[in-house]
């Protein structure tokens, strides 16, 4: 008797060929090393020690911001060590006039794109000062609901289309992140559009505590790309260079009127979720740190640029001593900002003031005025 | 003047606004070639193109999200979600960021949103297309909330509201599209948020109301008129912000109110508006303060419609209440 033949199709072997085209891009491995000379975007020396110098700084002001939050001087902090390449590298193939649509951990990339240090510090204390974004400066505050960013930057990546900007939109969420509804409407409406946007999924392996695998039975996020028809990649998001190179390209595809791209970076958050009590040691092992570790993206470009003579423990220290000296400036200038009342929150509440609002507001005046 | 249906008003203000300013754009579930579901963006993909009347992949949450981007390039999107029960699916695009924007962002950046809604009972369609769900909207700071009533007031409503800095919510009811016609400038003209309008002048009892049950007050009132009793009929048109002057002064002028809504008696509308006349005009008050709405159920199946929806028999009834209290 013949086989009887399904009526449904199963897509798994289609699928493993698929997903072995999602073959991790790297360019450096993990001892420094150029392995993939054709992927190499070969910056210029002083672009190679500008982004180890941002690494370097973003790696200190992640300490020090621990450290202020163990002492009660910052409020509401996510960790960044670990993710530096992700961020930094990513950030460092955009332009001034690309918008940003981050998500809580993205405060990184938001610093080097011009959001004043004291400012991040201010978000982080509760203080609406904080997220009163100067004039031409192109983000958004932290996204605090998972994935909401990512709808928004089809948007921003529509109206830039519309503008005939020569800009991306360019938005970050998590491994969870990538479950949400937000996610496949927003790579869904830009791949529609053809907008210029470019999605990234910093896989941290963790959704507060929930590992990678239980998010989805896709073996690789970056191919989550193909339903909304898009291009998609899997990079080593450890890797400087590597998460450099897909970023420019995503974002020359972009400009060209190609479309959204969606990169994935693999990569791994040492500390906690955030400073709020999270315990990582109930959701992962020391083992796992420590292989992790091993990658790290300042190790392997540290050795990479002392290799080539670009880069020194005098340089290194030159840069720490810079951040610390900034940190130090910027908390200060933090301090400084004046007492928040209610009558500041009524007042940013509509840009003119109905009625109920009114009568509260003067109410509030007249008992924070004496 | 023309001669308009609320639809037609409606069509006519976005067109209003497409030829005013150039930031002004139109998108949502079927709204460019298929002129919407309701027919309230016929033509206007023809007369201004693909580019500012455009149709969208179908999810709500989507478009919710697309026009806070929008806006953030400087535009000024007015998307229409197909029927207000699907606001559920963009709950977070509105309340949660759109709402927010200003606030959050310490008044720098803003969201002028304008988001147009079919919703109401009475015209049998199914599940989740029908509900009155502006209470979930008007408890949302940073949102104004409007409703108009007649094809004049929509005109005027929608264009203030496209107009506006901050994120509203256009709900338009389905009974009302077509249901009359009446004299609409065919020029630009606007209708200031937050002010009510009295619709019938009155002496001895106040109704608070808005939308469909706008037009089951006005019948309400002229059968009590035929008893000798003279009723002020308030439409409120913005439901947030209140228009809470117009409101106060009436009740002391007649000494009795009553609030109607269409929308089920709990954590309504017409709660907020008897709290207000009681922090404020207790002393001018005759009589309790008495409220028609639907019962507490989920928005019925639609052979059960008109037995669930409030009348002009239930306002006349709760009226007479008031009235001879």
């Amino acid at each position: 008797m013949a086989e009887k033949k399904s009526l449904i199709f199963d897509p798994v072997e289609t699928l493993h060929s698929i997903e072995e085209k999602f073959e991790m891009v790297q360019v450096l491995n993990e001892e420094g090393e150029i392995v993939n000379e054709e992927a190499d975007p070969k910056l210029s020396d002083e672009d190679l020690q500008e982004l180890m110098s941002r690494m370097v700084y973003t790696r200190i002001l992640d300490q020090r911001s621990i450290s202020l939050n163990r002492q009660g001087r910052l409020g509401f902090y996510a960790p960044t060590a670990g993710q530096e390449a992700s961020q930094l590298a990513s950030h460092f193939a955009l332009k001034k006039e690309d918008f940003i649509l981050p998500g809580y951990r993205d405060v990184p990339q938001l610093i080097w794109h011009g959001w004043p240090l004291h400012q991040a510090f201010l978000f982080s204390r509760g203080h609406f000062m904080g997220n009163q974004m100067p004039e031409g400066l192109n983000i958004l505050p932290p996204q605090i609901i998972i994935g909401a960013q990512y709808i928004q930057a089809a948007g921003v990546a529509l109206g830039m289309q519309k503008r005939k900007k020569e800009a991306v939109a360019i938005t970050y969420t998590g491994d969870g992140g990538s479950s949400q509804g937000d996610f496949y409407e927003g790579i869904n409406f830009a791949g529609s559009f053809r907008s210029p946007a470019i999605f990234i999924v910093q896989n941290n392996q963790y959704a507060i505590s929930t590992p990678r695998e239980l998010q989805t039975s896709a073996k690789t996020i970056a191919q989550k790309a193909v339903a909304a028809g898009i291009p998609g990649v899997l990079v080593d998001g450890m890797d400087p260079l590597a998460v450099y190179a897909v970023t420019r390209d995503a974002r020359e595809r972009a400009i060209k009127g190609e479309g959204p791209t969606l990169i994935e970076t693999l990569c791994y958050r040492y500390g906690p979720h955030t400073m709020a009590g999270d315990d990582p040691t109930r959701y992962r092992t020391s083992d796992i740190d420590s292989e992790w570790e091993k990658k790290d993206p300042l190790v392997r470009f540290r050795k990479y640029l002392e290799a080539k003579g670009l880069w020194s423990e005098e340089k290194e220290n030159e840069v720490i001593e810079r951040a610390k000296d900034e940190i130090k400036a910027a908390i200060k200038k933090a301090d400084s900002a004046p007492k928040q009342t209610v009558t500041n929150m009524l007042e940013i509440m509509y840009e003119e003031v109905p009625f109920n609002v009114k009568e509260q507001l003067e109410i509030y005046k007249a008992k924070e005025s004496k | 003047m023309a001669q308009m249906t609320m639809i037609q008003a409606i069509t006519d203000a976005l067109r209003t606004e497409l030829q005013n300013d150039e930031n002004v754009l139109v998108f949502g579930e079927d709204v460019g070639n298929n002129g919407g579901v309701f027919r309230a963006t016929e033509g206007l993909q023809k007369e201004f193109g693909e580019d500012r009347v455009f149709d969208t992949p179908l999810a709500e949450s989507g478009i919710g999200g697309l026009a806070i981007g929008l806006a953030l390039q400087g535009f000024r999107p007015v998307p229409e979600i197909q029927f207000f029960g699907f606001v559920y699916e963009v709950m977070d695009s509105i309340n949660g960021q759109m709402a927010r924007m200003r606030f959050r962002s310490g008044g720098s950046l803003n969201s002028p949103v304008t988001i147009r809604s079919p919703f109401g009972g009475g015209v049998h369609t199914p599940e989740m297309h029908a509900d009155s769900l502006e209470s979930l909207m008007t408890s949302q700071p940073g949102l104004k909330v409007v409703v108009p009533s007649t094809p004049y007031d929509a005109k005027g409503l929608l264009i203030s509201s496209i107009r506006d800095n901050d994120p509203v919510v256009f709900l338009e009811h389905l009974k009302l599209y077509r249901s009359g016609r009446q004299e609409v400038p065919e020029e630009s003209y606007t209708i200031p948020l937050g002010k009510a309008d009295v619709k019938r002048e009155g002496k001895d009892l106040t109704i608070v109301t808005y939308g469909a049950m706008v037009h089951e007050s006005l019948k309400a009132a002229e059968e009590l008129e035929t008893e000798g009793y003279s009723v002020e009929v308030i439409d409120l048109r913005t439901i947030q912000p209140l228009d809470i002057e117009t409101i106060i002064a009436s009740v002391e002028k007649t000494g009795r109110a009553m609030v109607v809504q269409e929308a089920q008696k709990q954590g309504g509308i017409a709660a907020g508006v008897v709290a207000e006349i009681m922090d404020r005009a207790i002393l001018s008050l005759e009589a309790p303060v008495l409220r028609v709405a639907a019962p507490d159920s989920i928005f019925p199946f639609s052979q059960a419609e008109q037995v669930w929806l409030p009348n002009s028999k239930d306002i006349v009834e709760t009226a007479k209440k008031v009235l001879t209290f």
